[in-house]
């Protein structure tokens, strides 16, 4: 029994009639610790998968368990980064990790221990110095940090990004890339990222998964990258394997299965 | 009490410059770069509508002077008020009464009526935002009712209360609470599914997700049908309380009008429309401070 199991989803919305049928016989097992990155062209519906794995989309067809427990409703136990960080306005950065802490931990730590687990969380993003700024009042990257810890402070079993760096500029992109990698690295956490960005899911991943186009889009093939870590973004940059794991996924993603409108 | 604060506070800004030159004048170490830009403030606010109001006051004057004119000129406005000005708590029993009374019997009716108006009006707007059925079945009648006007209620709720008091309540309440229910309603459907999506991973119950995520997201919007509400109230008592008579400002200037007192009708309305201009005032700066943050992304 595998830790994270996606057995046989399928997905359909019906809209005026015409029903599309958006995901078809996916599965995918996914371990403790693993990092795993769905890859595809946009529409293909890999943000539908992760809705789905998230509890926000019921699958049509098939299920996923997470520890051999279904998963059909939304939970702290699989946190969600959005890929437009979702933090709440009118909260200070403080605050918007504090309502997720109270509301998870509020049976199983006192008020000082959650306050405590707020400050460690923010600083595994290195928020605390603006802890008591608004959203409006932080950057873009900001903003994905604290999303991140957000999701981190809900001690998820497994960790959902959804194109988390997909709105950030290169070097904002980089900077947050290695961050992750280092708490991934420090905390052991099973991640399952969505990305449009072929160097991010090399960098980053232990397996990477890619999706053929929609409609009834399912996993094309799934890459393993063996590369060790603590991983260097310098070091890779002539290192074989990566350069491989790489060439890979363009070779899937622009000849084998080029994104339906530059195909036609 | 109320009054005469508010004839202080329209003079207080004007005198306030004066004071900050004569500090700076004996503490040279205050640096005149920082006062500058505040007195500058100042003027650019009050001295375009003083000069409007000092224009007007005198066209008026000019206007009404000749004898056979149909209004009072501000200078026989004034000098047939002032008693009224001077003393606006004396209480001769009955409706002979300082203004001040009239006023804050007719601020009560507003305070009651409004309170209700915004309790139902979020608690119906809520509802109306959040379903789908509430809304499909409800909104076609809100939309009729709210274009009833506030006076065509009265003598629909005199039939139903037999008593002035809860009637002018009511026609508060009903005036008030439209664009309460419509900005509220329009404010739930307009959250941002990401703030659904965080209140779903988080399991927040429905309570919570009301208190922490609802109010807030549509408090702006909440707000602005607040305000609106409060400006229609204070126009709408004005109206009911000449029909239903007693203490209160609107029956005041019927009163006045029945005795030709042309000068207190003046003096009334000025009132009528300071306090008007202090309750809108009021419930911006609790917007302004209630949603802080809110708005910006």
């Amino acid at each position: 029994m595998a830790y994270l199991q996606i057995d046989h989803v399928g997905i359909s919305f019906s809209r005026g009639g015409v029903t599309t049928e958006v995901l078809r016989d996916v599965n995918l097992r996914i371990e403790p610790g693993e990092y795993v990155s769905i890859i595809g062209h946009s529409g293909c519906g890999k943000s539908t998968l992760l809705n789905i794995v998230a509890g926000l989309l019921r699958a049509s067809l098939g299920g996923v368990l997470l520890e051999g427990r279904e998963v059909n409703a939304p939970g702290p136990d699989r946190a969600v980064v959005f890929q437009n960080h979702s933090l709440l306005p009118w909260l200070t950065v403080r605050e918007n990790v504090g309502l997720a802490v109270d509301k998870v931990f509020s049976a199983r730590k006192s008020r000082a221990e959650r306050r405590e687990w707020i400050e460690y969380n923010l600083s595994l993003v290195r928020m605390n110095a603006a802890a008591d700024k608004r959203p409006s009042e932080i950057s873009g990257g900001m903003k994905q940090r604290v999303g991140i810890a957000r999701a981190l402070a809900m001690e998820p079993k497994i960790l959902l990004l959804d194109e988390p760096f997909g709105a950030l500029d290169a070097l904002t992109r980089a900077h947050l890339q290695d961050q992750v990698m280092e708490i991934h690295a420090r905390l052991g956490n099973t991640i399952l990222m969505i990305t449009h960005d072929v160097d991010e899911a090399a960098l980053l991943s232990d397996r990477i998964v890619m999706m053929t186009n929609g409609p009834g889009a399912t996993i094309g093939e799934i890459l393993k990258v063996r590369l060790p870590r603590p991983r260097k973004r310098l070091d890779l940059v002539d290192d074989h394997t990566y350069n491989h794991a790489r060439a890979a996924v363009l070779e899937f993603l622009y000849a084998r299965h080029a994104a339906p409108a530059l195909a036609a | 009490m109320g009054l005469p604060a508010l004839k202080l506070e329209a003079t207080a800004p004007v005198a306030r410059p004066v004071q900050v030159l004569t500090f700076q004048a004996r503490t040279p170490s205050f640096s005149i770069d920082r006062v500058l830009p505040v007195l500058r403030r100042l003027a650019t606010a009050i001295v375009p509508p003083a000069i409007v109001v000092a224009l007007v006051l005198l066209v008026w004057e000019l206007a009404c002077r000749q004898a056979g004119a149909g209004l009072p000129p501000p200078s026989t406005v004034l000098r047939d008020t002032w008693e009224l000005i001077k003393d606006p708590f004396f209480d001769r029993g009955g409706i002979d009464k300082g203004l001040f009374w009239h006023i804050s019997a007719s601020l009560q009716r507003v305070a009651l009526g409004y309170a209700l108006a915004a309790l139902a009006g979020i608690a119906l707007g809520t509802l109306v935002g959040q379903s789908a059925w509430a809304m499909r079945g409800l909104d076609p009648l809100f939309q009729v009712l709210r274009t009833v006007p506030p006076l065509a209620w009265l003598p629909l709720s005199l039939a139903a209360f037999r008593d002035g008091q809860p009637s002018a309540i009511f026609v508060i309440f009903i005036t008030a609470i439209w664009p309460i229910i419509i900005n509220t309603s329009v404010g739930i459907r307009n959250i941002p599914q990401d703030y659904r999506n965080v209140a779903a991973v988080l399991r927040l119950n429905s309570f919570e997700f009301f208190a922490k995520i609802m109010v807030p997201a549509a408090a702006p919007y909440i707000f602005t049908g607040l305000r609106i509400g409060i400006g229609l109230s204070w126009l709408a008592i004005v109206a009911a309380e000449m029909l239903i008579g007693g203490v209160g400002i609107g029956f005041f200037i019927w009163d006045a009008w029945n005795s030709s007192h042309i000068s207190e009708i003046i003096l009334a309305l000025t009132y009528v429309g300071l306090i008007g201009f202090m309750l809108d005032r009021v419930v911006a700066f609790v917007a302004a401070f209630v949603t802080r943050g809110t708005s910006a992304q």
